[in-house]
């Protein structure tokens, strides 16, 4: 195969790329710029912590199925601990969002990681969502059946019917979730890829 | 055991919600509160001090 036959590959021109946006010291930096050092930076990587147990635990109730965590003590401890890293999740992802918001951190061609964020957002809401009515207990009963009138007035009753326990059960432990992870590795990417974004102060080039 | 369920007790859950209503708005207690502990981690966020921030600063 010629020279020019191989950089014609799309093997060749993917890593290429890949390698050229995100060189490994970009992809796990040792260092990160001084005003990194603030708590309001801990709780993006709160969010990332508290989705992998979500996940962790959520494959865990996946395993061993409703009859398991409604009736069993260890069952119990382990749907605790999915909902409980939900919380957790929730809170630290809004009030990552707020210090994004406030730092406008979609400055400097970053827009793809707010959006992917925004994104990631609403497909948690879904998540969370589809989760409350897969309980099988009464509360799910509760929450779904006061739920289908607001959705079916959209007219999206017609394919997402929140009475539908299968339904709703396959969104949320294979969609959602799979929507969910995929969006939130292209938002740290994207965090990786244009690096953290300065305070005005640097970007406007003033000295402190 | 008991212990636990002694401690179960300090949040009586068999009870209808609390709900706060203001104007339009009406809340839950529990939304409430933790919406009060998202606006208390920001402030607190950006105020206090990060562990071993003046000495990363001497050595930029
Ligand atoms: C699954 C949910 C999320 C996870 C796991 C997550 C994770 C992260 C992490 C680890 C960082 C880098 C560290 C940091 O600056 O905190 C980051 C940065 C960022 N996040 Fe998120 N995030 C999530 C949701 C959101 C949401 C809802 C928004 C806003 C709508 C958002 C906007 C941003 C922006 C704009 C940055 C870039 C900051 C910069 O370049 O300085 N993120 N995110």
């Amino acid at each position: 195969m010629s020279t020019a036959e191989i950089e014609r590959q799309w093997t060749t021109r993917l890593r290429k790329r890949a390698t050229g946006h995100l060189p490994p010291e970009k992809l796990l930096p040792d260092t990160q710029p001084a005003y990194v050092s603030s708590w309001i930076y801990v709780f993006g990587v709160t969010t990332l912590a508290a989705l992998m147990l979500v996940i962790l635990s959520g494959i865990i109730l996946a395993i061993r199925g409703p009859q398991w965590w409604h009736s069993s003590s260890i069952g119990h401890f382990v749907n605790s601990t999915h909902l409980w890293s939900v919380e957790i999740f929730f809170f630290a992802m809004i009030v990552h969002l707020w210090g994004k918001f406030f730092m406008a951190a979609w400055r400097g061609g970053r827009s793809l990681t707010w959006v992917t964020g925004v994104v990631t957002f609403l497909a948690s809401v879904g998540t969370a969502f589809t989760g409350y009515v897969s309980q099988t207990n009464f509360d799910s009963q509760w929450i779904s059946t006061q739920a289908k009138d607001g959705i079916n007035a959209t007219g999206a009753g017609s394919i997402f019917n929140v009475l539908n326990l299968g339904q709703m059960l396959m969104w949320h432990i294979v969609l959602l979730p799979l929507a969910a992870v995929l969006l939130t590795t292209i938002h740290v990417l994207m965090v990786r890829v244009k690096g953290v974004v300065p305070p005005f102060e640097e970007q406007n080039g003033a000295t402190k | 055991m008991a212990y636990f369920w002694s401690l179960a007790a300090l949040i009586p859950l068999n009870n209808y919600g609390h709900y706060i209503h203001w104007g339009v708005i009406d809340i839950s207690l529990a939304n409430f509160i933790v919406i009060v502990l998202m606006i208390i981690a920001f402030i607190a966020a950006l105020f206090l001090p990060f562990p071993g921030r003046s000495r990363r600063k001497e050595s930029r």
